[in-house]
């Protein structure tokens, strides 16, 4: 294969791992933005999804895509739920103190991912994809079901954005984000919107984790990757901005497919933590956010 | 005599507020010097550049005709500028004692024991010295904090509303000990209370809009009539 | 007085278990008292001085391959080893303090979680030389020190306990002397200690360095004592182990770090006898104690009623 071709493979490659991406990332910066919460139990919130999305294709008859479209509703509300109940049993009674919450989501790792080791096993399960079809390009064939990861991602983003920024639940949400204790004197229950928001973004991430099922199946370690990669993204992006997260999941999930495609991953990913690092320390705002 | 403390065109602007602006002053050594203005006039601006919570965008400051401007907070202590913050700052889970030690041992810690019981005993905390600091009453954390701006042995203490929710029979507790660090310290004070402002201070300053709008005795601080449409004559 | 002479009768009484247990159980007190060491340096750094960090398995690495690699390659003994380890884990401290300790809180944190990461890559990366996951056996001819067979029992055992033993009053000194209150000051009031004079930036940098040497130590004194260096050494739940046992045990407390360590220890080991889900325990108990019991056994036996507990 020429070099031409070969590149647009590594990009469209890379569009798709930028849309799972950003699905995650905007979980994880939901959550930071609205609740200065950082999230170590993210990526276990994304092999859930990934694992139940599994789990519900198994049970439920029928044609996959079926399947895939029972998986889509019920695996990304399990999660929630469960995230939901983290939040009120846990969260709620740290008052969200920063770096309790971080031990404590570490300690919520650590159950989630062995829970699913003793109840899933160390295997790595595929699903099928709820459509088969292949778009054949000059140069070689594309999965059709991979472009539909990204219209299904961007459509999923969008309607966030609105939700934020059109309904009345975002522009409480963005309220509490700006100073709790304002909220909360203006009648905003806080806890609700903490809650939901806790809930919304292990949604997100649940739903990034049944999106790349068909593309990479389910294993109880594969959050590990999602969760360094959101990080990244979000700390680029600027920590709980969702357009430089959005921005920064398109950079880094381009740059992982052509980078991966031509180096060794390791030394990329070597590269990519200790660009993060550096990002933190010199320029704390983040690459695209504005200068605080 | 040379000035202890003296800037020159000190200058820090918030945004388009006009903070500290282009402010000359002056500290004669072994005086007690008192910054007045209403509220929103610059003097916690202003002392924070002269300990150097925060950096000036212009200007100078001079400690015993050595340029300090740019030095951090940290070693300005080292060189003998002491603060005491407004809203009382201690270490609230360490003792009494312990409190008071690390103001002694930032400047050597030989006979530190000693240093500690004595600066403790000049604000009368004595007998107190292994209680845990937050669980002192209100006014005696205001002396602790006192207690550790003495212990570093300062050649200028800065006192930021020293008195602000004292009783009155601790102010005047207050006012003594204070008359007595002169003229071995010289105190900057910033005060709102006029009676102690008038009681102890030999020179005083008035800041508004971040200008100084006079310096002089008590007595022509109070017959300045800028001064009394500006901020007494309220 | 009596402060010293509670850690002297903690470090005689480990002496004398040696007589008591099995040898199976007694190796296993001396991985605890390896892996206490490496708590005590975390202490020094989250206990006393406040500074979370997510990275030290990079500092447990830096000594572990530090001393393993020289072992190898070099063909260094156990005593020369353990000191270039020691050296590795201050060093490293060092290079990584003065770029995180530019943060704080949250950003340090990530900061110091993304240096341990870049540096388990890297242990992968250079797996021609490391053995990468697999790990590399340390030649038994470096696994002495002044003639005695660390890979043996007995000396094994007390090679464990000096170093707990040094490290332990070590520490103890630390914490009792004005520096150690320095670092305390930090850690409960930064802008307060800045303005009495001190340079907040200095004094944490130190305290990691330390921190660092303690760490450094502890992973060096693995290789060379159980024999083996490998990459898992150097992943986040190397990083999450001392913090748990020092939650557990007390943080800010001296003898918190070894009770933290044995009694996970012992709870991970009796765990395993029922179900291989001891990472599940090991979730449990962080959340549980970050709910129930921040400050720790130690620190709640010290709150309510030993006041005199370092």
């Amino acid at each position: 294969m020429a070099f031409g071709p070969f590149l647009l493979l590594a990009l469209m490659e890379g569009l798709v791992t930028s849309a799972v991406l950003a699905l995650a990332a905007a979980g994880l910066s939901l959550v930071f933005g609205v609740m200065r919460v950082v999230n170590v139990a993210h990526g276990a919130f994304f092999m859930l999804g990934a694992v139940l999305a599994w789990a519900v294709a198994t049970f439920v008859p029928g044609p996959p895509a079926v399947a895939f479209i029972a998986a889509l509703a019920i695996a990304p509300l399990a999660v929630a739920a469960l995230a939901a109940a983290a939040d009120g049993l846990i969260l709620k009674r740290l008052d969200y103190d920063p770096e309790a919450t971080i031990v404590a989501t570490i300690g919520l790792l650590y159950m989630i991912e062995q829970a699913a080791l003793s109840l899933y096993g160390p295997n790595a399960n595929p699903v099928q994809a709820p459509f088969e079809w292949r778009i054949q390009l000059p140069w070689f064939g594309y999965s059709g079901y991979k472009l539909f990861v990204v219209l299904a991602a961007a459509l999923v983003l969008l309607a966030l954005w609105a939700f934020m920024t059109r309904t009345k639940a975002g522009l409480i949400m963005r309220a509490t984000q700006v100073d709790r204790t304002t909220a909360r004197a203006f009648g905003i229950n806080v806890d609700r919107v903490y809650m939901g928001t806790f809930a919304l973004g292990a949604g997100l991430a649940a739903l990034a984790g049944v999106l790349i099922v068909p593309i990479s199946q389910a294993h109880y370690l594969m959050g590990g990757d999602p969760l360094l990669l959101s990080f990244i993204v979000v700390i680029i992006g600027g920590l709980g901005s969702l357009r430089g997260t959005l921005i920064a999941a398109l950079v880094i999930g381009l740059s992982d497919g052509v980078i991966s495609m031509f180096f060794t991953p390791t030394l990329a990913k070597i590269l990519a933590t200790l660009l993060v690092a550096m990002v933190l320390v010199f320029r704390p705002q983040g690459l695209f956010g504005a200068k605080a | 005599m040379a000035p202890l403390i003296e800037t020159r065109g000190l200058t820090l602007y918030f945004g388009g507020l006009k903070a500290v602006d282009g402010v000359d002053f002056s500290l004669n050594p072994g005086e007690i010097h008192a910054l007045i203005g209403p509220n929103g006039a610059g003097k916690t601006t202003f002392v924070s550049l002269l300990s150097g919570r925060r950096l000036p965008q212009s200007g100078t400051i001079r400690l015993a005709e050595e340029d300090i401007t740019h030095l951090p907070a940290h070693a300005r202590v080292r060189k003998g500028i002491a603060y005491t913050f407004q809203i009382t700052s201690i270490f609230p889970r360490l003792s009494v004692f312990d409190n008071v030690a690390l103001a002694v041992q930032s400047h050597g810690a030989r006979d530190l024991a000693a240093k500690t019981r004595a600066a403790l005993t000049r604000v009368g905390l004595q007998g107190l010295e292994e209680q845990e600091a937050q669980t002192l009453a209100y006014g005696h954390q205001r002396l602790l904090e006192l207690a550790m701006g003495l212990a570093l042995n300062p050649r200028l203490l800065i006192l930021d509303e020293p008195t602000q929710g004292l009783a009155a029979s601790e102010i005047e507790g207050f006012k003594a000990l204070v008359a007595s660090l002169v003229p071995q310290t010289t105190v900057l004070l910033i005060e709102h209370n006029m009676e102690v402002v008038m009681d102890l201070a030999t020179r005083i300053t008035v800041l508004n809009f971040g200008q100084i709008l006079a310096t002089g005795t008590p007595a022509e601080i109070r017959a300045n009539p800028a001064v009394q449409e500006a901020y007494l004559g309220a | 007085m009596k402060v010293w002479l509670l850690h002297l009768v903690l470090i005689a009484a480990l002496f004398a278990a040696q007589f008591l247990l099995s040898p199976y159980h007694a190796t296993n007190l001396a991985r605890i008292m390896v892996l206490a060491v490496f708590a005590m340096g975390y202490n020094l750094a989250f206990g006393y001085t406040g500074l979370l960090s997510l990275g030290h398995a990079l500092l447990f690495a830096a000594g572990m391959y530090a001393a393993g690699l020289s072992a190898q390659i070099l063909g260094l003994t156990a005593g020369p080893a353990l000191i270039l380890g020691i050296l590795g884990g201050g060093l490293l401290a060092a290079a990584v303090g003065l770029l995180a300790l530019r943060t704080a809180g949250v950003s340090f944190m990530i900061v110091t979680l993304m240096f341990a990461q870049a540096g388990y890559l890297t242990i992968l990366y250079f797996g021609a030389t490391t053995g990468g996951d697999e790990g590399f056996t340390l030649p038994a001819a470096s696994r002495s020190i002044a003639g005695f067979d660390l890979s043996t029992d007995t000396p094994r055992f007390l090679a464990a306990l000096a170093l707990f033993g040094a490290g332990l009053l070590a520490s103890l000194a630390i914490v009792r002397s004005p520096f150690g209150r320095t670092m305390v000051a930090i850690r409960e009031n930064e802008e307060r200690s800045r303005m009495l004079g001190y340079n907040p930036f200095a004094i944490k940098l130190a305290a990691l360095v330390i921190s660092g040497l303690y760490v450094g130590a502890a992973g060096a004194a693995y290789a060379l004592l159980f024999g083996y260096a490998g990459a898992s050494f150097a992943t986040i739940q190397y990083s999450i182990l001392p913090m748990l046992y020092v939650l557990l045990g007390g943080a800010g407390t001296t003898l918190g770090p070894f009770l933290g360590a044995a009694l996970m220890f012992a709870l991970i080991e009796a765990a395993s006898g029922l179900t291989s889900a001891y990472l599940f325990f090991v979730g449990a108990a962080l959340v549980a104690l970050v709910l129930f019991a921040p400050k720790g056994i130690l620190g709640t036996i010290r709150e309510r009623w030993v006041k005199w507990l370092p």
